[in-house]
């Protein structure tokens, strides 16, 4: 222990350069984990501050908040931001904290890999906000990217994207794209080759399985949209003609490339959150997980199937009925693992002593929402349903259940399940229950009535809309429901900033969990574990506890 | 600290895992594996949707010495591995300058083909749908193969340093790994260009 607090302590002092210029430089896995989960914090308010915005100027018809040009720039950039500099350096992030820990490892296998997987991100993040100085070029042709977050032919072409807007959008996500491969190696790698002494795959903890399947998504899902953004350079810089309809190139086959990748990224995103519920969730039903093996299976089923279904967000393109069916076919299917996974998370509830802590509270409001956005899915996976209601208002309220009422309700569980692991103190329990209650409602006001008017005919990305259709009220309603979820986010800013501080100390496990991590104090030291551990169950904590009902006796 | 109680008894057998730097490598190959295949994908798909010439069939020959000297160069560096591992590092440093001479001769086969359609077929990106595609999948093999021949290049001058022992068998096996992914990569473009292509 002494040495531990030595070691600590001769990281913290120092002038507060030196401390800077130990992050910058640093390889450790906890600190690149927390880099990350800063950085996309970041991105989290300035994409939040995009969609405020956007719901601004569709409060009332005919509102004049923004030019019809600047909100085109607001969707694109709050889409991209989202999905690339929010939900996937936060997801590695935790990846990076938590794998190491929870496998008994003392890093990542490759450090300096690791470190500059995340500053290629970081970089990618820049240049895709730089655009709004450089984007101009020297056409005057408007700034930042405005072309959607999946960029169709033939809006990037030359000629309908003069300037440099779409190329900092490429190559924003043409570096973070690399970024991402190498984080995902590194995952894999971690996993595969730096598990401690007895630690099976079979005995891995349910978070290390899950990140494994997405290290591997990643792998096969974003090369696509890297090859694809390659070929948009070509035609935009060399004069190709990959999308160029005129030379005989095809607009289809970017949506085809663009949504090989779209779609495994959901899944890319939504796993890690599965890989929090699966560790949280548990530990709060004071029950080991229930059904191990068919969680891990029904996992590496949703990484194969999820990767057969991306025409689903083309069938308004017209293609013809074999892929229609097809594609419907497969899009029904992946929701078979996705339920199988939502019932263990029941059986593991079911007859537990639960407790209603705000980690479990998001991870019982992620379970709900979540399966409603699965519903909402499956009807837009039947064809002739996603027809009539694609490009609507319908799809936006679809997959933001998705992403807001799923991955970020599971994400913000992860922050109260782990932010005394990694500051050493515990989130404030009130102020996090009004977060809780506050997000709730806010996003049910505005992403319930967003499905209603979608129904009545209102499309996506339309900056205002005529009076007297009937989607003025429920318009409104959703914007009062942004202000409601932006009060709740700023709450949980100053919990996280307050309890820094101010929180109670945490002491090594104050959740009195399973897993490796709650063995290491808290914060763990730089090399984690003084001596690497040697596990016999997937709870040796467990083990540890009650020697005389360990867990390796059963499995 | 508490991980004592872990400590392990010395009759369980060894823990064995499989080899980070392999899994790595087998990791980015598979990446490498996608980008490819959307390359490949594209090519295939715009087979014959040309709107002017010059077309592959004018205008392309079969690069039967270059195919050669590529996939060759996957058994040189394969029984170099197998002569350090054995430890004879001057037989190593043979095969080793043989792989990367093949390489160069690869690379300078894809130029002269390259200057030949630019020059003297006037086919460049721009020009048609034949044009980007076949400049974007054999200029990606080209870079890979550049990449590897760094790597080839750095080997040789550490081995010329003396440097190089049995130790670093390992590291060349898995580099090894990234020079056959190159070779394979270059019979699907050989099949999709050069053959279904033409």
């Amino acid at each position: 222990m002494a040495s531990e607090t030595i070691a600590l302590s001769a990281v913290d002092q120092g002038p507060i350069s030196e401390r800077l210029h130990d992050w910058v430089v640093t390889v450790d896995h906890k600190r690149l984990g927390i880099l990350y989960i800063l950085y996309a914090l970041l991105f989290l308010v300035i994409g939040g501050v995009e969609a405020t915005i956007m719901r601004i100027q569709l409060i009332v018809p005919h509102n004049h908040f923004v030019s019809p040009e600047v909100f085109n720039r607001m969707f694109t950039m709050h889409g991209t931001t989202m999905i690339f500099f929010v939900v996937m350096p936060i997801m590695f992030g935790f990846a990076n904290y938590l794998v190491p820990l929870m496998i008994g490892a003392r890093d990542m296998a490759f450090p300096r890999l690791n470190a500059f997987s995340f500053w290629l991100m970081a970089l990618g993040g820049f240049l895709l906000y730089f655009s709004f100085l450089g984007g101009n070029g020297l056409y005057g042709a408007g700034n930042a990217p405005d072309v959607g977050w999946w960029a169709y032919a033939p809006l990037t072409s030359q000629a309908f994207s003069p300037g440099h807007s779409s190329d900092y959008w490429t190559m924003a996500l043409l570096v973070s794209g690399f970024g991402s491969i190498g984080t995902a190696i590194n995952i894999i790698a971690t996993i595969l080759s730096m598990r401690c002494t007895g630690m099976t795959l079979g005995k891995m903890p349910l978070l290390a399985w899950l990140n494994l399947v997405m290290g591997g998504m990643v792998i096969l899902a974003m090369s696509p949209l890297t090859a694809a953004q390659i070929m948009l350079s070509i035609d935009r810089y060399l004069g190709g003609h990959f999308f160029d309809t005129q030379a005989g190139g095809s607009a289809t086959l970017w949506m085809h490339f663009f949504w090989i990748f779209g779609h495994p990224e959901v899944y890319v995103l939504v796993i890690p959150a599965f890989a929090f519920a699966s560790e949280i969730i548990p530990v709060f039903s004071r029950k080991p997980i229930f059904g191990y093996p068919v969680m891990v299976g029904a996992t590496v089923c949703i990484g194969f199937v999820s990767m057969s279904v991306w025409a689903h967000h083309m069938f308004t393109i017209g293609m013809n009925s074999y892929a229609n069916s097809f594609f419907a076919i497969t899009t029904m299917a992946v929701g078979v693992p996705t339920g199988i996974k939502i019932f263990n998370w029941i059986g593991t509830m079911w007859g537990g002593k639960i407790q209603f802590k705000t980690p479990m509270l998001f991870c019982i409001g992620f379970l709900f929402q979540f399966l409603i956005a699965g519903l909402t899915g499956i009807m837009l996976g039947a064809a002739p349903f996603d027809w009539q209601l694609g490009g609507s208002y319908f799809v936006v309220a679809h997959f933001h259940y998705v992403i807001v009422g799923g991955i970020l309700f599971a994400l913000f569980a992860a922050f109260y399940y782990w932010y005394p692991k990694i500051t050493g103190r515990m989130l404030n329990e009130s102020l996090g229950k009004l977060h809780f209650w506050l997000l709730l409602i806010g996003f049910h006001l505005t992403f319930d009535v967003m499905h209603i008017p979608g129904l009545l005919g209102m499309p996506r990305r339309i900056y205002t809309y005529e009076p007297g259709r009937g989607w003025e009220v429920w318009n409104l309603i959703a914007t009062i429901g942004t202000f409601i979820q932006a009060i709740a986010m700023l709450l949980f800013v100053t919990n996280l900033i307050f309890s820094y501080w101010k929180g109670p100390e945490a002491g090594n496990d104050p959740w009195d969990a399973w897993t490796l991590e709650w063995s290491a104090s808290s914060p763990p030291p730089p090399y984690n574990f003084a001596s690497i551990p040697t596990v016999a169950s997937r709870r040796p904590l467990w083990d540890l506890k009650h020697p005389e009902d360990p867990d390796w006796k059963y499995e | 600290m508490s991980s004592a109680p872990f400590a392990r008894s010395s009759l369980e057998p060894e823990w064995i895992l499989p080899s980070r730097a392999r899994v790595g490598m087998i990791s980015l190959i598979a990446a490498e594996s996608a980008i490819f295949t959307i390359f490949v994908v594209a090519y295939i798909f715009y087979i014959g949707k040309s709107l002017s010439g010059p077309m592959p069939k004018d205008v392309l020959e079969i690069p039967v010495f270059n195919t050669i000297c590529l996939l060759s160069s996957s058994l040189t560096i394969h029984l170099a591995v197998g002569a350090l591992r054995n430890a004879k590092v001057s037989l190593f440093g043979v095969w080793w300058f043989l792989t990367l001479t093949l390489g160069v001769i690869f690379l300078a086969g894809t130029a002269r083909e390259w200057h030949r359609l630019i020059f003297d077929e006037g086919l460049t990106v721009g020009t048609n749908l034949f044009g980007t595609t076949y400049y974007s999948l054999v200029g990606l093999h080209a870079f890979h193969v550049s990449v590897g021949l760094l790597g080839l290049g750095t080997g040789m001058v550490f081995t010329l340093l003396g440097k190089v022992n049995a130790e670093h068998s390992e590291r060349v096996d898995v580099f090894s790994l990234y020079w056959h992914f190159v070779d394979v990569v270059w019979v699907f473009v050989f099949t999709v260009v050069y053959v279904i292509g033409r």
